[in-house]
């Protein structure tokens, strides 16, 4: 089994609240803002892990970022992963989702001996859930989002599927790229011995040459969404507290007030 | 000199932050409260168990020094958890500095993965006086057979393996003494009474109860008459365990009163705003900073393979004293909190008192100092 997993890496979610807008640009500022990986595509990478720990094979784990997105794929090395390749190239800077998946799907490509695919179900900053369903489209490989539990047949895989209410179960063919919720696992704590062999290994960087694509296919001139406006949501009015001598003033207090506005 | 930790260290400190902070401190309490034995096998999972461990017993060969700055974490996260951990060493030891090649393959390479250790010496009559064991080990036929019971043994029944002193030759008193390698199920080994504690109720310290316990002689540590010596450097090397230990307890009472004293409000202002509060915060940071620097010595002097038995009594001496009075302080600055089971500064202050009895007493601590002392200046 060859597993690739695409992670990203976002801001660290105790911090999230520091990330701030640039009008001007549009953009998120997050310089200075502790990084994580992305918490599903942890998940994944433990998954790509314990499949491999059970079938062979080899896990390499991908993502599509800036210089210091090493840090996580060193991460991920130091939890088992056999290789690690950061797609990079000042002229990726600005891609939306459309061409994010483009630069992983051609990345894929030439990586070509592949059986599954794993991403997280979404990334918690862009939240948008389409990397995963856009890359298998380009492909042109079967998706199932949503894994709590995979399990690997013969040439074929079988998922459950979180829903709603419940989960259901699906087959499909290998190759195949399946999303995974935090259900799926618990991601496991990287050893000592990984981590000083990850100190030690080399990640592969790859820019456009390498992922044979056109500079108009990625980045900002390949992405067909704009940003037109970014803005922080106005916050939200003060709450008024309620004063009385006791509950049962407080209360009628408050029934008079909700009558008043017509609201019971 | 140089007092920055290196890359390698810092990363393993990282991911070992990450751990305690995630599983092993939530679980402090219960482990305390239920009296549960601690999650060990996570930290073996991480190679843990393996830190001084040379490389070629499937070990990484760290160091002491590396050991320390983890082994603090783990204790501050959880007292019960790092002490546990703590005691593997003192089988671990014995094993690297004593046994012959087939031992350390045989033993190191289990303990350096999964397999918990366990160090037997204090009997019901031998406790400071360690020279007076008491437990005999009889030849016969190519067999050692083992009677006797030791007290007190931390990580007795959860661990594997136990390197056990015994006596071969009452006649010549401590120096009648051997050390063995001693199996969990080997016949005529059971495990007795579990003693009740003031605290670290998670952690097992049993009796052990020899009774004709069959011991292959390839199992004797180094030779007949050498178990005096094993015991003495094993707890000079515990020493620092110990020391870090009751420096991890201290720097959470630091770290918990620092937290508590800049939220409670009296007088309408942070407690922590008061002259009286703040200096036994600086005094207890100072200490501790002090028993830090004490007991990394000890450690970077081991590593280098330097005399580092003065610095390690020193260490173990001072540290414990820092946590006994930096819980005492830290129980005062939380006040009538502070005395209730709701917080854990109480605990801490049950958990500093240990510190100063295992591993040789302060007291025991203090002659080895001064014996040193007197012969270096003479
Ligand atoms: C016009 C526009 C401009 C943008 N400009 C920037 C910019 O300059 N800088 C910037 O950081 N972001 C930028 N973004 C956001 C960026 O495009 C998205 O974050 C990215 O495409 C992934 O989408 P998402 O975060 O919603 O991921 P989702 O689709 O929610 O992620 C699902 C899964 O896909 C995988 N995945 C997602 N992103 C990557 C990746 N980069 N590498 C590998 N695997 C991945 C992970 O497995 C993840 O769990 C821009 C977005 C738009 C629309
Ligand atoms: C929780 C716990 C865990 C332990 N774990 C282990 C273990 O894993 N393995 C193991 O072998 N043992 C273990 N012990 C035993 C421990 O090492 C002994 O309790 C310790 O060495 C003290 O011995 P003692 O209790 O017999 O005290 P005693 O030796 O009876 O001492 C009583 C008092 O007399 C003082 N004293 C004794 N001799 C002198 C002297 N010469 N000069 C000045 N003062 C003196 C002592 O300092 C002390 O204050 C453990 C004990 C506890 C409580």
């Amino acid at each position: 089994m060859n597993i690739i997993v695409c992670i990203k890496q976002v801001p660290d979610t105790e911090h999230l609240h520091e990330v701030t807008i640039n009008p001007e640009s549009n953009t998120l500022n997050r310089t200075g803002i502790p990084s994580i990986i992305n918490p599903f595509d942890s998940n994944a990478v433990e998954e790509a892990l314990r499949i491999k720990e059970k079938l062979g094979g080899k896990v390499t784990v991908m993502t599509m970022g800036p210089p210091q997105a090493e840090n996580a794929l060193r991460e991920t090395l130091a939890m088992g992963a056999d290789e690690a390749i950061l797609l990079s190239d000042i002229k990726l800077a600005g891609s939306d989702t459309w061409a994010t998946s483009v630069a992983l799907t051609r990345a894929i490509e030439v990586i070509g001996d592949y059986d599954l695919i794993l991403f997280g179900k979404q990334a918690i900053d862009g939240d948008t859930a389409q990397v995963g369903p856009e890359v298998s489209e380009l492909l042109a490989i079967p998706l199932i989002t949503y894994a709590r539990k995979i399990e690997i047949l013969d040439g074929k895989i079988k998922v459950e599927r979180v829903l709603e209410e419940g989960y259901e179960v699906l087959e499909a063919k290998l190759p195949c790229a399946v999303t995974v919720t935090k259900e799926i696992n618990e991601p496991r704590f990287a050893s000592m011995r990984g981590i000083l062999k990850a100190r030690k290994q080399e990640i592969l960087h790859w820019n456009l040459e390498k992922l044979k694509v056109k500079e108009e296919e990625v980045g900002l001139k390949g992405s067909p969404t704009q940003v037109i406006r970014i803005f922080s949501p106005p916050p939200r009015p003060k709450g008024e507290m309620i004063e009385g001598e006791n509950t049962e003033e407080k209360v009628a207090k408050l029934l008079e007030k909700l009558k008043s506005h017509r609201i019971i | 000199m140089d007092f920055e930790l290196n890359e390698e260290q810092k990363l393993m400190l990282e991911e070992v932050k990450k751990v305690c902070s995630e599983k092993i401190a939530p679980q402090a309490e219960q482990v305390e409260k239920e009296g549960r034995f601690p999650r060990l096998m996570l930290l073996a999972s991480m190679d843990l168990f393996g830190l001084v461990i040379p490389e070629e017993y499937g070990g990484l060969d760290m160091g002491f020094l590396t050991w320390s700055v983890i082994a603090e974490e783990i204790s501050k996260a959880c007292a019960t958890t790092g002490l546990s951990f703590g005691a593997n060493i003192l089988c671990v030891y014995p094993i690297m500095a004593f046994g012959n090649e087939e031992q350390k393959k045989k033993y190191l390479t289990r303990l350096a993965k999964d397999s918990i250790g366990a160090f037997g010496l204090t009997e019901p009559e031998a406790g400071s006086d360690a020279g007076s064991v008491k437990t005999q080990a009889v030849k016969k036929n190519g067999k050692y057979y083992l009677t006797g019971r030791k007290i007190f043994i931390t990580n007795g029944g959860e661990a594997d393996i136990y390197v056990i002193i015994a006596s071969t030759d009452p006649s010549r008193g401590a120096r009648g003494l051997s050390a063995f390698i001693v199996e969990k199920d080997t016949p005529g080994f059971t495990i007795g009474q579990h003693f009740d504690k003031m605290g670290f109720k998670g952690l097992p310290n049993v009796e052990l109860v020899l009774e004709d316990c069959e011991i292959p002689e390839e199992n004797l540590l180094r030779r007949e008459g050498a178990g005096f010596k094993v015991a003495m450097d094993t707890f000079a090397a515990g020493r620092i365990g110990v020391g870090i230990g009751a420096l991890g307890v201290a720097q959470r009472a630091l770290e918990e009163a620092v937290k508590y004293s800049r939220e409670r409000v009296q007088f309408e202002k942070p407690i922590a705003s008061f002259q009286a509060v703040q200096h036994l915060l600086a005094d207890m940071a100072t200490e501790i900073e002090a028993a830090r620097l004490l007991l990394y010595k000890a450690a970077w002097l081991k590593d280098q393979g330097k005399p580092f038995e003065k610095l390690a009594s020193m260490g173990k001496y001072y540290a414990s004293r820092v946590a006994m009075d930096s819980t005492v302080k830290a129980v005062q600055i939380f006040g009538g909190y502070g005395y209730t089971t709701d917080y854990p500064v109480e605990r801490l202050m049950r958990e500093a008192k240990l510190f100063e009895i295992i591993e040789g007493t302060s007291e025991i601590q203090k002659n080895i100092i001064a014996l040193k002392v007197l012969k270096e200046y003479k």
